[in-house]
């Protein structure tokens, strides 16, 4: 289905207060791809990840999802085909169980109660929370909580997948679980991220950003060597890339191709 | 302060005694509800000095915990909590009212007393109870069956958003407290000029976070209406239940059995 396609067309965003968001920034994502955007704090990749479901509207510029153009009027196509995860899933799971709040998307879709008890269960199994389904969300584990937030969004069966620093404060278990969860996956995906290791391990393309403009968008395996544009964008290489810190040597690396 | 937020984390306790199975958490919620609203309206409708017509009243509370298993100590516990208030309240009769109402022997107890020890007992039956409906049917229910009832749907997503943040406010007021009290040395109460700037911190906070919420609840489809699926039946029991609980209330709130009770034995024992 082309509702895959993201494509963001010179895009411009100021704050409010003055502070500028993002400045000139245009990409074209296809179906199926998993791309990694990576930037210094305040680089402007939550900024940019809320333009893809219009919860911000950009000053200049314009979006595409699939076919159609965002717009305020079809807001209701376009966030049911992109599936938002936020970073922190407390801000997400906000009904009263598990069950609820996975259900939550499915209901404002209209579904049918039966279609709807089947949506859910399916997520959860998605995620492998199932056995959580009667749990309120306060009393979950940072861990259970970021895939109960998974599956809310898996529930309304999205093609693109949007999610905003998914590994983060979680505990190198349920880190790599989730990187094994989200590799299954195989929907469009765009991941904002701090994690450079995550990104190595799920994306195949990366777009760096600095100061709210793209600075490099390519193969992440060419961009994570080039220490010259990392260190001009603010970042470092990802760990598994830097010299062993015990014998002093670099360590032999793979990365997916 | 870790304590009161121990307090509210204990809070939590209660939906899980709510996932329990009994016949008393088997009840339809609506029916739940309303038998204990209408055991509140009747223990409240007493006239200010009735202790024994009050004392059968507790018969409904016990039952229900012995059926549905419940920690009586724990929710006594919980009801101790808001006590302050009902002694605030009542605090004043014994000065107020002094009028000799009644003799235990020798000793003679003014009116005062009388009508304190009755707010007190009122507050133990009506705060046990409403213990009782959410410790065996879940504050989510309930907000559900309120939803059922007609009442007006803000007033029941505040409610269920109240009873889902107030965990992460708790939570993140306790992280602040924390933080101050590690760097002001002086162990000792906080000072106004440390408190205010941080309630407003803490203001800030929780607006920021009902923004995020409400973009979350927005990129799923929030419309203005909230949705839950939760099936409700009343069946025989649930008939069985209610009119034989309103039945007995209106006996108590009509027949005093304690003091018939008493008379009954003091005939008996010459």
């Amino acid at each position: 289905m082309s509702h895959h396609i993201i494509q963001a067309q010179d895009l411009y965003y100021t704050y409010p207060d003055g502070t500028m968001g993002l400045n000139g920034v245009s990409f074209r994502i296809i179906h199926g791809e998993s791309v990694a955007l990576v930037g210094a704090n305040g680089a402007g990749k939550s900024t940019l990840l809320l333009h893809l479901n219009g919860s911000l509207n950009p000053t200049k510029g314009k979006i595409r999802i699939g076919d159609i153009p965002l717009t305020p009027k079809n807001l209701k196509t376009v966030r049911r085909s992109v599936g938002m995860v936020f970073q922190d899933p407390d801000d997400q799971l906000f009904m009263p169980t598990v069950f609820d709040d996975v259900a939550f998307g499915p209901l404002n879709l209209g579904l049918s109660v039966t279609e709807v008890e089947h949506n859910v269960m399916q997520a959860l199994e998605t995620v492998g929370v199932s056995h959580l389904k009667k749990r309120p969300p306060f009393k979950l584990s940072g861990g259970e909580k970021r895939s109960v937030a998974i599956a809310a969004v898996l529930a309304v069966s999205p093609d693109i997948l949007v999610m905003d620093e998914p590994s983060s404060n979680l505990d190198p278990r349920s880190r790599s679980r989730l990187i094994k969860l989200l590799s299954a996956f195989q929907h469009t995906k765009i991941i904002a991220t701090h994690d450079l290791d995550l990104a190595m391990d799920l994306c195949e393309r990366t777009i760096v950003l600095h100061q709210g403009a793209i600075t490099a968008d390519g193969l992440t395996r060419d961009i994570f060597q080039d220490e010259a544009l990392l260190s001009r964008s603010g970042l470092e290489k990802p760990l598994r890339l830097q010299g062993c810190p015990i014998c002093g040597q670099r360590t032999e690396f793979q990365l997916r191709a | 302060m870790g304590h009161i937020s121990q307090q509210f984390f204990d809070l939590g306790y209660l939906d899980t005694l709510a996932s329990g199975d009994s016949p008393v958490h088997r009840l339809d919620p609506r029916v739940k509800l309303i038998t204990t609203l209408a055991f509140i309206a009747t223990v409240v409708s007493f006239d200010k000095y009735s202790i024994s017509g009050l004392i059968p009243f507790a018969i409904f509370p016990a039952v229900q915990i012995s059926i549905a298993g419940l920690p009586a100590g724990y929710l006594l516990k919980k009801v101790l909590w808001v006590s302050p208030f009902a002694v605030l309240v009542g605090i004043f009769n014994p000065l107020i009212d002094q009028d000799i109402l009644l003799h235990i022997g020798s000793i003679g107890i003014s009116g005062g007393w009388v009508s304190f020890s009755s707010i007190l007992i009122r507050c133990l039956l009506t705060v046990t109870s409403a213990l009782i409906l959410i410790a065996s049917t879940g504050f989510d229910t309930l907000c559900a069956a309120l939803q059922r009832l007609g009442v007006p749907r803000p007033f029941v997503v505040q409610l269920m958003f109240l009873y889902r943040y107030i965990f992460v406010l708790m939570d993140e007021a306790t992280r602040m407290v924390r933080a101050v009290s590690l760097r002001s040395f002086n162990s000792g109460a906080m000072h106004f000029r440390i408190f205010v700037p941080m309630m407003g911190h803490l203001l800030l906070r929780t607006l920021d976070r009902s923004q995020r919420i409400h973009l979350a609840m927005k990129c799923r489809g929030f419309d203005g209406h909230i949705r839950v699926i939760r099936f409700m039946k009343i069946r025989s029991t649930d008939i069985f239940f209610a009119t034989g609980c309103l039945t007995f209330f209106i006996v108590l709130k009509y027949c005093n059995i304690s003091y018939e009770l008493g008379h009954l034995i003091t005939r008996l024992i010459p």
